[in-house]
């Protein structure tokens, strides 16, 4: 792996946000650097733009549910690139489950944006300043984030709204008879 | 651009139109809403999410062999590339390697997938724009290597033909010639197939110019794959990551200049020849030797931790008990990409132990060009939007999973 070796990136950012960085751990050649949610626009932007770093692609961002036992239950999970120095470090915001809400990252890549509405979708974590925040994967009328760990795998017990419409509709089309040749 | 309503003598009107999700050019369940200025595209907004199936949260409730199966769902068009994506990811959090005959099958197999892929994206994206006789001479060509596949595993599409560890068996010597016939021939196809649309003035005015990226703001969209070296950016994970075999093999990287269409096609085009080298390269170092690690886990691997039966002897009492759960996975996270034929695709996984994934995300290249296509298509005409779909190469089952 060229560029800086992960360890080094993980103590640059501990050097310049002390208060902000709780933990770096490295598991298998990867950083993961978990940190508070308040000031991870500074860390993103930190990283990006400090030259050292570049880390100028955002090549995923997802969200997380540790299960409702665990406090900070959600995160938030940046994994970041460099195409000019080629590593990667990641970023774990972590994210209480009384105030689940983040700063959305959309200012510093058009496609955050795009992956913060997934997340919202999934796991319910609301993102501020996000110029659309709206349901990207499941219907706009659905109830429920389906990934977060106390949402059953075969879904909830109630049917979506949307389904009695479906089959009405399929009966009404049913009336309508095939011409027959 | 500024949208136009009916005011004093401004006859214009602005109309809004829904592109999908049932439209042939949508290359699945795509829907667009499209802002329209006559027949100039003011604001596109796609929405996606009609195939999707929960595999993250399926995989959540499997053990990692279990959840190979899934994976071939996401791209279908070339599911070898999503396994062998997968079982990186979950090599590197168990601490294994695969040996070095598997990781050249592998190579080969995942190159065999890009040509399918990228054969399947010719045929569709020409036949989209009009150029009708390109479909089935790609058709041909791909027929040769879903055969190959067929004899090595008994599936065409989702073949599951990689493992943890390895791949699930060898190739025998009849598939390897037919392998080594099919990249002989292969270079003659491609010329024709540019024959039939590189010089076509009607091909080369709807794909130049359409569609425009810059290299800047592709890499902010996060665009991946051809897509992103479309613009000038060269960024391939087979050079810049190697896995498996690729940095045993050499091979050159096209990237383009405008991030066009056009750019994006001659990219695509380039890659398959490449593709046929590495092919070619593996075929000739195939070294002799295991295909499956020996420290791979099970087939049937538990989904809890193992206990193991210890006894415990003292004077005169004698028993047998359950000691701790061994942990099936050790704990940690990762994320591990690789360059299928859309462009990156990340498997992030986080451990906790047992034997199925805590959290399985897939960062999949066509869910992020499914988002950049609002910026894409701005200011484009309603046709060139058919053509900027087809030259992201977009499958929705990747984008929705």
């Amino acid at each position: 792996m060229s560029g800086m070796a992960v360890q080094t990136l993980a103590d640059r950012l501990k050097a310049a946000f002390p208060d902000a960085v709780r933990d770096v751990v490295i598991f298998r050649g990867q950083a993961t650097v978990t940190v508070g949610k308040t000031s991870i626009l500074d860390l993103l932007r930190f990283l990006k733009e400090e030259p050292e770093c570049a880390f100028n692609h955002l090549a995923d961002l997802c969200g997380l549910d540790r299960g409702p036992a665990h406090e900070p239950r959600f995160g938030v999970v940046y994994n970041l690139y460099s195409l000019t120095h080629r590593h990667r470090i990641r970023l774990c915001a972590e994210v209480p489950s009384d105030d689940c809400t983040i700063e959305s990252a959309g200012a510093l890549w058009e496609g955050a944006a795009w992956h913060e509405r997934e997340c919202y979708d999934m796991f319910g974590i609301v993102f501020v300043n996000h110029a659309d925040l709206r349901r990207v994967l499941m219907p706009e009328d659905w109830t429920g984030h389906p990934l977060r760990k106390d949402y059953p795998v075969e879904g909830p017990a109630e049917r979506w709204s949307g389904y009695e419409e479906v089959v009405r509709k399929a009966e009404a089309f049913r009336k309508h008879e095939l011409r027959k040749r | 651009m500024e949208p136009v309503g009916i005011t004093g003598t401004d006859t214009r009107r602005e109309l809004t139109l829904n592109m999908g999700p049932q439209h042939p050019a949508t290359h699945g369940v795509l829907r667009l809403t499209l802002d329209l200025d006559g027949e100039m595209v003011v604001k596109c907004t796609p929405h996606v999410g009609y195939l999707h199936r929960g595999i993250e949260k399926l995989a959540e409730s499997r053990t990692y062999q279990g959840v190979m199966p899934l994976t071939d769902r996401l791209d279908y068009v070339a599911s070898v590339g999503n396994n062998i994506g997968y079982c990186l990811a979950v090599e590197r959090l168990f601490g294994i390697e695969a040996p070095e005959r598997a990781q050249y099958l592998r190579t080969i197999v995942f190159e065999m997938s890009r040509i399918c892929s990228h054969l399947l994206w010719l045929a569709t994206h020409a036949l989209d724009i009009g150029a009708m006789t390109v479909f089935l001479y790609c058709f041909r060509e791909r027929e040769w290597l879903l055969d190959i596949f067929e004899t090595i595993c008994g599936a065409r599409l989702t073949v599951s033909y990689p493992r943890i560890g390895g791949v699930l068996q060898d190739m025998e010597p009849e598939v390897l010639e037919s392998l080594d016939a099919f990249t002989r021939m292969f270079p003659g196809k491609i010329l024709e197939y540019e024959t039939l649309i590189d010089k076509n003035r009607i091909w080369l005015q709807r794909t130049q110019g359409v569609g425009v990226i810059p290299a800047k703001e592709a890499i902010r969209w996060g665009l991946t794959g051809p897509t992103l070296r479309g613009s000038g950016v060269s960024y391939d994970l087979r050079r810049d990551a190697p896995y498996d075999a690729y940095d045993r093999v050499e091979f050159d990287v096209p990237i383009g200049k405008n991030g066009d269409v056009y750019d994006r096609y001659r990219c695509r085009m380039e890659e398959l020849r490449q593709s046929n080298r590495i092919i070619q390269q593996c075929l000739a170092a195939l070294p002799a030797g295991d295909i499956l690690a020996h420290d791979a886990p099970d087939l049937d691997m538990p989904l809890a931790g193992k206990k193991e039966l210890v006894p415990e002897m003292s004077l005169g009492n004698a028993s047998i008990g359950f000691g701790d759960a061994v942990p099936v996975a050790p704990k940690g996270e990762i994320y591990s990409a690789v360059e299928v034929p859309k462009g990156e695709l990340g498997f992030y996984l986080m451990s906790d132990g047992t034997g199925n994934p805590c959290r399985m995300r897939v960062r999949a290249p066509s869910y992020v060009h499914a988002g950049a296509l609002a910026k894409m298509c701005e200011g484009a005409f309603i046709a060139d939007v058919i053509a900027v779909i087809g030259s992201i190469d977009i499958v929705m089952g990747e984008c929705d999973r």
